[in-house]
């Protein structure tokens, strides 16, 4: 009775650990448990995802040995230029598509996102009479196979009108020197592994956390949930850390798929982790706070698919973004997936950190918001 | 000490006063029964009570502690069945109970758990599995892994079929054997009866009367009265040619309120001299039934599923 009254006077003694490993595996187990039993969840986060990458693969890679497009100017006023592009456009492998010779050429396949290109010199008809040396100039990006097939074909052109030129003392009168360039068009598959694994990262957690939170809610669950000693940050992280190794079989997967049925090319390095985890963090994060807020799983539902969707095909997911409308490019800009892909394709196609790295900061930022936001309005129980 | 404290409770929700302003204290091994109709404010009390949510105003004790602000401490000593229990829809009675294990860091025994409350058969079925008395008898289960003190049960049998009923009630007589405190909340009349110890009817937010059943009959009820089936007319006789407190109940039965032995008397001549139909003629007195339907002003069970008129 003494104590008791000390407690009633006294301040209510708060000392408890946030976060315990064995509460933590126990949620998580059962959570996981229940999601693999459930199959409708597996479906959409392992088998769906693939059968995407199947579907638009098929659709897109159709006709694999079409010819390579190569942009070219042709410097050279005379003749021999001319024949020269023909000769390329002659070996059946590629079409040469002419830039005109006001536009600066490399900014130029920059904004087409190609990887090859061809210059020929001004003084290529010049050189081909007098046997004075003349380079080609191939635009090319090492890491883009089509690149690597280009240089080869305009060697080859190359060595044929060496063996050609009016100059019989000369030898390597024509030469082929290359200039790397940034943008790649690479193969469509190798956008949609990484836009895919950015959907099923947006996907799968976001359905099921504005699902799950607003129906707890709703069932009661959350309140038996806080009559226990779990912690509102222990659930979330259980859910956090599901939807990460989720996340990562399901990369796994989806890169297999890329790889092996379609070519696609997928530099695999760590830099691809933070995404891998950021991203679904970011996301159960999102769908949590949605679910809470909502008054029922219903509103919840709409809300999540009003925010869910646009994001879904505006971000990158089935078509890169570059190949949007400006107006749309800049909508995505303003979209969490959009930095998510973007950093997976940065990683994952051009290997470039840097850009990784900012895409990387703002998850960072936008995903500790949102989290804080959720565990803000994330309740137990109710006053 | 008193279990539960509650003194002046209010609770609104906007304009509406769930609960307003009421007393009763729960003594330690003891069931009380809050007994009111849907809407009365049961949950929302016993949701106060659990630390579910918080009051406007008024004292509340629950083992010596504010259930609002030290629902840590308070969370281990107390099991709860919240109204409709469910749960996650895959884990087994057995895993459930496991979790449940984990999470309070207590060894407990699963089977004999099980067994407790005659989910042992079910034990390895999904929760969504489960038929509605078996998903019950787990919230049964899951409030006990911590062996507490005192269990709130909020309507533990809505819903279910008889033989479910009775096999919860059998659960629920086992914790009053144990010696734990249950305060559990019901609209089936019957269920007060079998198993309080003590009933507060409760009504638009108010107790309109409490204590044990025999002590809210003593308190309420009209005494002795005799029934007879016949009709309206019978009624009107005895009011006016014998001058008794005589009712119809629109059901063809006259029910006579018996203030005095000679009551009992003057009536049987009265429905003699009358030369009207009657028969089933007895004498009762009020049943905790009675007064709840005159209180409240509905049948409790009218909202519920069959039960079996009391003896
Ligand atoms: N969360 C809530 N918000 C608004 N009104 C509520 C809420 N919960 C209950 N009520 C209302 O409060 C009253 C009492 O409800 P409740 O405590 O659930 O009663 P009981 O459990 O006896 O059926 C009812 O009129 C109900 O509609
Ligand atoms: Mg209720």
């Amino acid at each position: 009775m003494r104590t008791l009254t000390i407690r009633e006077t006294g301040a209510t003694p708060r000392v408890r650990a946030m976060v315990s490993t064995k509460r933590l595996l126990a949620d998580l187990s059962v959570f996981g448990k229940g999601y693999l039993r459930s199959r409708v969840g597996v479906f959409f986060a392992l088998i769906f995802p693939v059968i995407l990458i199947l579907l638009f693969g098929a659709i897109f890679s159709g006709g694999g040995s079409s010819p390579i497009s190569v942009y070219y100017q042709n410097l050279d006023s005379g003749q021999v230029g001319a024949r020269f592009v023909s000769a390329m456009n002659d070996t059946g492998a590629v079409v040469m598509v002419q830039v005109p010779d006001s536009q600066n050429f490399s900014q130029y396949l920059l904004s087409q996102s190609a990887s090859q290109g061809i210059v020929v010199p001004a003084s290529f008809s010049q050189s081909f009479l007098t046997g004075g040396n003349a380079n080609v100039t191939v635009y090319q990006n090492p890491s883009s196979t089509t690149s690597q097939i280009v240089l080869g074909i305009t060697q080859g052109v190359v060595d044929r009108f060496n063996l050609y030129h009016a100059n019989a003392n000369a030898t390597d009168v024509f030469g082929v020197q290359t200039v790397t360039v940034a943008s790649g068009s690479y193969k469509y598959v190798d956008f949609l592994v990484p836009g895919l694994v950015g959907f099923s990262i947006l996907t799968s957690p976001m359905f099921a956390l504005v699902n799950i939170s607003s129906e707890y809610k709703r069932d009661k669950i959350f309140k038996q949930l806080s009559l226990t000693p779990l912690t509102k940050a222990e659930w979330l992280l259980s859910k956090i850390i599901w939807y990460v190794l989720l996340t990562g079989v399901s990369f796994l997967m989806m890169s297999a798929a890329g790889i092996f049925l379609f070519g696609a090319h997928i530099g695999f390095s760590l830099g691809i982790l933070p995404f891998l985890v950021l991203g679904p963090f970011m996301f159960v994060s999102l769908g949590m706070l949605i679910g809470t807020i909502s008054n029922s799983p219903e509103s919840a539902a709409v809300v999540g698919n009003l925010i869910t969707f646009p994001m879904m095909f505006l971000s990158g997911t089935f078509f890169p973004v570059a190949s949007m409308p400006a107006y749309l490019q800049g909508i995505a800009h303003l979209l969490p997936l959009f930095y998510v892909i973007d950093g997976l394709n940065n990683v994952m196609i051009y290997g470039n950190y840097s850009p990784a790295l900012f895409d990387l900061s703002v998850m960072v930022v936008v995903g500790v918001a949102i989290f804080a936001l959720a565990v803000r309005f994330f309740k137990w129980r109710e006053d | 000490m008193r279990a539960i404290e509650v003194e002046s409770l209010e609770k609104s929700y906007g304009s509406l006063k769930a609960v307003g302003g009421i007393s009763f204290s729960v003594d330690e091994g003891e069931v009380f029964s809050l007994l009111g109709p849907n809407g009365a404010g049961k949950t929302t009390t016993i949701e106060i009570l659990e630390g579910l949510r918080d009051a406007d105003s008024g004292k509340r004790r629950v083992l010596g502690f504010d259930p609002w602000k030290q629902g840590y401490e308070l969370h281990r000593k107390i099991g709860v069945i919240p109204q409709g229990f469910k749960f996650f829809l895959y884990p087994t009675p057995r895993e459930a109970v496991r979790y449940y294990s984990a999470l309070f860091g207590v060894k407990a025994d699963v089977d004999k758990l099980l067994q407790r409350v005659l989910l042992t058969e079910s034990a390895d079925t999904y929760f969504l599995k489960l038929s509605g008395g078996q998903k019950q008898k787990l919230g049964m289960a899951l409030s006990l892994v911590n062996d507490p003190e005192l269990v709130f049960l909020d309507e533990p049998t809505t819903g279910l079929d008889p033989a479910a009923r009775r096999a919860v009630w059998e659960v629920i007589r086992g914790l009053r054997k144990e010696g734990r405190t249950v305060l559990l909340t019901t609209h089936y009349l019957q269920e007060a009866e079998e198993l309080a110890d003590r009933v507060a009817i409760m009504d638009h937010g108010k107790i309109i009367t409490s204590g044990t059943p025999g002590e809210i009959i003593a308190r309420h009820g009209s005494g002795d009265r005799l029934t007879i089936r016949a009709d309206e007319k019978l009624g009107a006789y005895l009011r006016e040619k014998a001058g008794l407190a005589a009712e119809f109940d629109g059901h063809g039965r006259v029910s006579v309120r018996l203030k005095t032995k000679n009551d009992a008397l003057s009536a049987l001549k009265a429905i003699e001299e009358s030369g009207l139909d009657w028969s089933d003629l007895s004498t009762r007195r009020d049943s905790l039934e009675d007064i709840f339907i005159r209180m409240v002003g509905e049948n409790p069970d009218d909202q519920g599923n069959g039960r079996h008129p009391p003896g």
